[in-house]
């Protein structure tokens, strides 16, 4: 036998037994799960027709392809930056919240209330297109529809003192949350003042 | 369900915006070029100008925005992107409502609001080949270029 010929089948052989190798699909998206201000992270799920991914914390990334396919993958800060930088940086300030209490079932603000007036200035004046919105919220003595009306009326008060301050009422808007959002948990017809508030959300 | 078209005007110039009613969010930062379109109407957007439900925003090259929904979801887009708000409902005693926004092309941050606080179920952000569920929390979302 001719010595190359071994060789040429074996040759012949390999380019058999390989498979056409199909070019590597890109990834047409990319979610990527941030952590939150405090630090903790929630959860996105990204489902797409081949399957699902589940993100559950900082910088856990699926990538999704056009056949349907989702896969899960790793990032990193440094990767985040330099492909969502601008859109990370174009992020709206954070809402700040003001907390505001009330004698009992008198619309009486505290001293200290109005020495919160001036800080919410300060934050007005520091944010883009800054809009207040002033909710009021109430323990849990009475019917919700009671602390619903209850918690509306307090706000509307905060929002007369505010423009009696100076700030512009075109900027406010009142919401009422009644009890539905206690700073402290109790039961019901429970007497807790901490939780008779009105809040003041700068955004 | 689409919310119902809110009438709005954009006072001269340099001035506030003034609603007929509450948008569904209020864009707080732009820079470069960016669009906010609704239905025949085109408008460069500008800090307080209001962004309602079936909006769709348009980012150029060289374009940057943030816009904080009244729930108080923070969205903002890089350059080369269209990001619409299919659906906004938000109840500000209740905290109930429906958030719906699709990225077709380029880059947004989001941090959720409050009514992915109160009922994740109804927050939903979608991309081309993909839906997001979300629970509390911040992500970015990149769609590509070849991507429709």
């Amino acid at each position: 036998m001719h010595p190359a010929i071994p060789i040429l089948l074996m040759g012949a052989l390999v380019a058999l037994l390989e498979e056409p190798q199909p070019l590597p699909e890109t990834a047409r998206e990319r979610v990527v799960l941030l952590p939150d201000a405090d630090g903790r992270t929630g959860e996105v799920k990204v489902t797409a027709a081949g399957g699902a991914v589940t993100l559950a914390k900082a910088y856990a990334g699926a990538d999704v392809f056009a056949s349907g396919k989702v896969q899960a993958r790793d990032d990193t800060l440094a990767s985040i930056q330099q492909r969502f930088g601008p859109a990370l940086e174009a992020r709206p300030p954070q809402p700040v919240s003001f907390t505001l209490y009330f004698v009992f079932d008198q619309d009486e603000l505290t001293p200290e209330s109005l020495a919160q007036f001036d800080r919410i200035k300060r934050e007005l004046a520091a944010r883009p297109a800054p809009e207040i919105v002033v909710i009021g919220h109430t323990d849990r003595v009475g019917a919700v529809a009671y602390n619903d009306a209850l918690a509306l009326k307090r706000a509307e008060t905060v929002r007369t003192a505010l423009v009696a301050a100076g700030i512009d009422a075109a900027l406010i808007e009142i919401a009422g949350r009644g009890e539905r959002e206690p700073a402290i948990a109790t039961g019901d017809e429970v007497d807790e003042p901490r939780n008779r508030r009105v809040e003041i959300v700068v955004r | 369900m689409r919310a119902t078209v809110l009438v709005w005007t954009l006072a001269a110039a340099g001035a506030a915006p003034v609603y007929a009613a509450q948008p569904a969010g209020v864009v707080k930062i732009v820079k470069g070029s960016v669009a906010v379109e609704r239905a025949q109407e085109k408008h460069a957007a500008v800090p307080g100008l209001g962004v309602q439900a079936g909006d769709r925003v348009v980012t150029g090259r060289d374009g940057q925005v943030g816009i904080t929904l009244r729930d108080n979801t923070l969205l903002s887009a890089g350059p080369n992107s269209t990001v619409v708000l299919d659906e906004f409902e938000f109840d500000s005693t209740t905290h109930a409502g429906v958030v719906d926004a699709s990225v077709r092309r380029g880059t947004l941050s989001v941090v959720s609001g409050k009514i992915a606080r109160q009922s994740p179920e109804t927050v939903r952000f979608r991309t081309p080949n993909a839906m997001l569920g979300v629970r509390g929390t911040s992500f970015v979302i990149e769609v590509g270029a070849e991507a429709p």
